[in-house]
């Protein structure tokens, strides 16, 4: 997990797309969200899940390795950005890469976008647009000592399975503490609670 | 948790050319030093950042306006102030593109009679006309014959202006406010029991307290920013109680979740303190020493054991007695409400019996213990404590109290007898509109086509009018009626103070000048009071000029502006009243030295007996309609149904109906009541009572939560009973009955991102949000 970077805890989600709006008026992506808020216990319950790129560390970023045009770079720190302009062919490969459902063509402009972490605020040590506003909390950007500092016993997970494929992310989540054997809201099991290989 | 050193990608790893340029967003370059968050200039491309406050709700956050070279607003940039800490909710995020969008008013609109289309006028034929509208109606029928409509998201200055004006130039007793609609229950609740209308704690008590109610408020959509606070005690390990319908975002997560039936909550909270009494959890020493009536109410609340209340109710027994314990026995507890207990014919009962329950408790004015009430409207609570309501003066003096309107008198410079009598309310006012006691009026910053109950008499009182004027920056549904529309200011194109929920005083500033042809409404004001006769009551240049003579107006009253300056309120961010002088810090939190505002200094307890709603049940109607807000959309949508992300989140209303009665999702329903019936789509989910319908207010007819809605007001508060009414749900027959809400004319959608791989969503999610991106 890469220091400072963006938590997701569910459990705080209200589904009030604030993360929605800030992602539209973001500098980088003016006029467009690259956050999806899905509703995960539909007819039963309000429950709701903001998603963003999870930056992708280990095997590095789906999204980018199959990209033919070399179009998606890696920060040194781990952000893994949007496609550059001048090399995307808007194939989608990433699309279908990605395990997480995060980038989107544009098929008007036949062009890849994706959430780079606000790389223009971070540049300038502001958190994330999404980030910064979230009501709740549920968007939390800062170090996992910074967390847990102001959530007492949070517990966050950044390494995920999916069939016989695990990832592990530079974006984490928040686990509630009695459900760390339990696949988080959103449906994918967990194989890392705080460090710690849960499967065994 | 540390990351390995990734694998080898060489060729897809952005390498900067020059590593001491640090690039920008690499940890190098924040560890050299990157500005900190609350000091961000964004002066890189020569904009300009202009601290103010959201113009919504009654928490009032703080942001910035991104302001170009120009001077135009083209932005927002959250702010690290004391309430909101950089957090914004979407209407917040959205709110600026108010400000140039296209539907902006910029010249005065004008018509003879209602058949006639309107025509853009100056200034002065808009301004003429109505003077001479208001003369000929007021010497044909009296002065009370012409009334004034004030709202709550005017600055404090505008309200105050509202009711000098009304008073003074006018000489009418009718001026009333769209606040009646929002909190004057709890306001009416808090005078009767404290002596003073506001909440007794600031939001940052939530964050000591043990055990936190919220009752009636969902707090999730209509005051987002609030669950920082929420989820923030809960780090504490505080217990969290809601007592609602629905099971809101805020329920989901609740360790008690009462999902009680809608217009039972006087029952419910007076059957808790039958078991806080029954249960000796009562503080004794608090109630002898800072109460009066606690006999009564003790022997009134023996009336309503669980057994009784559960039936009324509708919830289990059992509830009532773990809601007691864990209230009672926290250290510290909260009560925060809002208008779920609020809009009912027996609303001030509500917040008497939650007062009550607190007392009982002790838990009042202390750090992490106390009551609250959460204010719709940006201004809602400063909007009614300088003299916009019919029945007070500035400082929150009654106008019925002698000395306090000799004192009122003297300030303004004219004689008592020529100050009128109090006026009626809001629904009254339309009343009367019906039967053409009311002639004339004129609507400042209100739409009551939307926001009225029972929208049939509504239309019928406006069109019955002979002259009505509206000041609007966007044509309202209601402004659309008129017969003069002012193009006024927004929010951000003028300054002034609003005071949010905590009676926390705060400043807007302004961010860039009015489109030409735009006034400000204290400019309109000032104006047509010239034009009346009254120009030398009404000399003022500017907000700052009014503000000063508002202090002066509240010097001495419980409602105490005096110490607080313009200079002051910028440099703190806020001040709480009552603040008499201008070295008083402010006061936060009440009652901390245990005397209330009462004489005798102790909290007067009130008897509630519990009534059934006044929209009676029968077979015709046995099931409770519910109205309240959606996250996207503010009041009567006047504001945000123009503004693209947000229609495109919450394009239209809905009827939330339990799956028990067979409907399936997205199916046309219709909404029988008395009043009329409806069809929205059906929004079928397990979070709320099967007894329940909940339908949004924002949109207009043909799909207004407000045609179906009784016009049923409580006698103390005057606030109409819209969280009940009796209701049945039929199928519509076709899909087209559904009807399209009205989009609104200048609504710039944003351009869609497509979506290659995911599959196209359905129009509503369960929770009829919308969805953030649709393929």
């Amino acid at each position: 997990m890469m220091g400072r970077t963006i938590f997701i805890d569910p459990g705080r989600c209200i589904g009030c797309q604030a993360c929605v709006s800030a992602c539209r008026e973001c500098d980088s992506h003016r006029g467009k969200s690259m956050i999806h808020l899905d509703y995960t216990d539909e007819g039963h319950s309000v429950a709701s899940l903001p998603t963003v790129c999870m930056h992708c560390e280990d095997p590095v970023a789906p999204c980018a390795e199959v990209c033919p045009a070399d179009a998606i770079l890696v920060t040194a720190d781990g952000v893994v950005q949007q496609a550059d302009t001048t090399r995307c062919i808007g194939c989608a490969n990433c699309v279908n890469a990605c395990p997480f459902g995060v980038p989107k063509i544009d098929l008007g402009a036949k062009l890849q976008l994706k959430c780079n972490l606000c790389y223009d605020r971070t540049a300038y040590g502001l958190a994330p647009m999404c980030a910064t506003v979230c009501p709740t909390g549920a968007l939390f950007y800062g170090t996992v000592e910074e967390l847990q500092a102001e959530r007492p016993g949070v517990q966050v997970a950044d390494t995920f399975v999916f069939g016989e494929t695990e990832v592990r992310t530079g974006v984490a989540m928040v686990v509630p503490a009695e459900k760390v054997r339990w696949p988080v809201p959103g449906g994918l099991p967990v194989v890392e609670i705080n460090g710690k290989d849960v499967r065994r | 948790m540390t990351a390995e050193p990734r694998a080898a990608a060489d060729r897809r790893t952005f390498i900067p050319l020059d590593p001491s340029l640090a690039p920008p967003g690499t940890r190098a370059f924040r560890d050299a030093g990157g500005i900190p968050a609350d000091q961000w200039h964004a002066d890189q491309n020569g904009e300009t950042l202009v601290p103010t406050h959201c113009c919504f709700c009654g928490v009032q956050c703080g942001m910035y306006l991104r302001v170009d070279r120009g001077g135009k607003v083209f932005g927002v940039e959250p702010r690290n102030h004391d309430i909101n800490r950089m957090r914004l909710c979407p209407k917040g995020i959205n709110a600026y593109q108010q400000v140039n969008h296209p539907d902006r008013l910029t010249a005065p609109l004008m018509r003879c009679s209602r058949d006639e289309e309107f025509r853009e006028v100056s200034w002065e034929e808009a301004l003429d006309f109505t003077v001479a509208e208001v003369k000929r109606i007021q010497q044909t029928y009296g002065n009370d014959a012409f009334g004034l409509l004030g709202g709550a998201s005017l600055f404090s200055e505008k309200t105050y202006l509202v009711g000098k004006f009304a008073r003074v130039a006018l000489k009418s007793r009718h001026v009333d406010y769209n606040g009646r609609l929002c909190m004057v229950s709890a306001a009416g609740a808090n005078k009767l029991a404290f002596g003073i209308d506001r909440a007794g704690n600031p939001f940052s008590d939530i964050l000591l307290t043990d055990c936190l109610l919220i009752a009636g408020s969902n707090v999730g959509e209509c005051f987002p920013v609030m669950t920082q606070y929420v989820w923030g005690a809960r780090d504490r390990g505080a217990s969290l109680i809601v007592v609602d319908p629905r099971e809101t975002a805020i329920a989901r997560t609740a360790d008690i979740h009462v999902a009680l039936k809608p217009g039972t909550d006087s029952a419910f909270f007076t059957s808790v303190l039958n078991v806080v009494i029954a249960e000796g959890l009562t503080d004794e020493n608090f109630l002898a020493a800072h109460t009066t009536g606690w006999e009564e109410v003790k022997a009134k609340a023996a009336e309503y054991p669980p057994s009784r209340s559960a039936k009324i109710c509708g919830i289990p027994a059992e509830q009532i007695v773990q809601v007691a314990r864990t209230f009672a026995r926290a250290p510290k507890a909260m009560a925060w409400h809002a208008r779920g207990i609020e809009h009912h014919s027996q609303g001030v009962e509500n917040c008497l019996s939650v007062i009550s329950l607190c007392a009982a408790t002790g838990h009042i004015g202390k750090p992490g213990a106390g009551y609250g009430t959460l204010t719709g409207q940006g201004n809602g609570q400063g909007g009614r404590e300088h003299g916009q309501k019919s029945d007070l003066l500035p400082g929150g003096r009654s106008i019925m109290n002698e000395e306090h309107r000799r004192q009122i008198c003297e300030i303004w410079g004219i004689e008592e007898s020529e100050l009128p009598p109090a006026g009626t309310s809001m629904m009254e006012m339309v009343w009367q509109m019906q039967r053409r006691e009311i002639r004339g009026l004129i609507g400042i910053c209100n739409n009551p086509f939307v926001s009225l109950p029972n929208y049939r008499v509504v239309k019928e009182g406006y069109d019955a009018t002979e002259f009505h004027a509206q000041f609007d920056f966007f044509l309202s549904e209601t402004a659309a009626n008129a017969h003069v529309v002012f193009p006024v200011t927004t929010w951000a194109e003028d300054e002034g103070v609003m005071a949010n929920a905590e009676a926390r005083v705060v400043k807007h500033n302004k961010a860039q000048d009015p489109p030409p042809g735009v006034r400000t409404d204290t400019w309109v004001m000032c104006e047509l009071a010239r034009r009346l006769g009254a120009g030398d009551k009404f000399d003022f240049p500017d907000s700052r000029a009014v503000f000063d003579e508002l202090r002066i107006a509240s010097a001495g009253t419980v409602n105490d502006y005096y110490g607080i300056t313009y200079e002051r309120l910028e440099e703190t961010g806020g001040i709480a009243w009552p603040c008499p002088s201008t070295d008083h810090p402010g006061t936060p939190r009440l009652f901390e030295d245990g005397r209330t505002y009462h004489p005798d200094g102790r909290i007067h307890l009130q008897v509630v007996e519990w009534h059934p709603p006044m929209d009676p049940y029968d077979d015709e109607h046995p099931m409770s309609l519910t109205t309240g807000r959606t996250v996207a959309h503010f009041l009567s949508g006047n504001q945000t149904r123009r503004l693209g992300a947000l229609v495109e989140q919450t394009p239209r209303p809905w009827a939330e109906i339990h799956p028990s009665h067979g409907f399936r999702n997205g199916e046309p329903v219709r909404i029988v009541t008395r009043r009329g019936s409806e069809v929205f789509p059906a929004l079928v989910t397990e979070a709320i009572r099967p007894d329940t319908v909940f339908v949004p207010y924002h949109w207009p007819v043909p799909t207004a939560a407000n045609a179906l809605t009784i016009d049923a007001l409580d006698p103390r508060s005057k606030i109409p009973e819209y969280k009940v009414c009796a209701c049945r749900i039929e199928h519509a027959d076709r899909i087209d009955e559904v009807p399209a809400p009205p989009v609104a004319p200048g609504h710039v959608a944003y351009p869609e991102t497509q979506v290659s791989r995911t599959d196209p969503l359905p129009p509503t999610s369960p929770q009829g949000r919308g969805t953030s991106e649709r393929s």
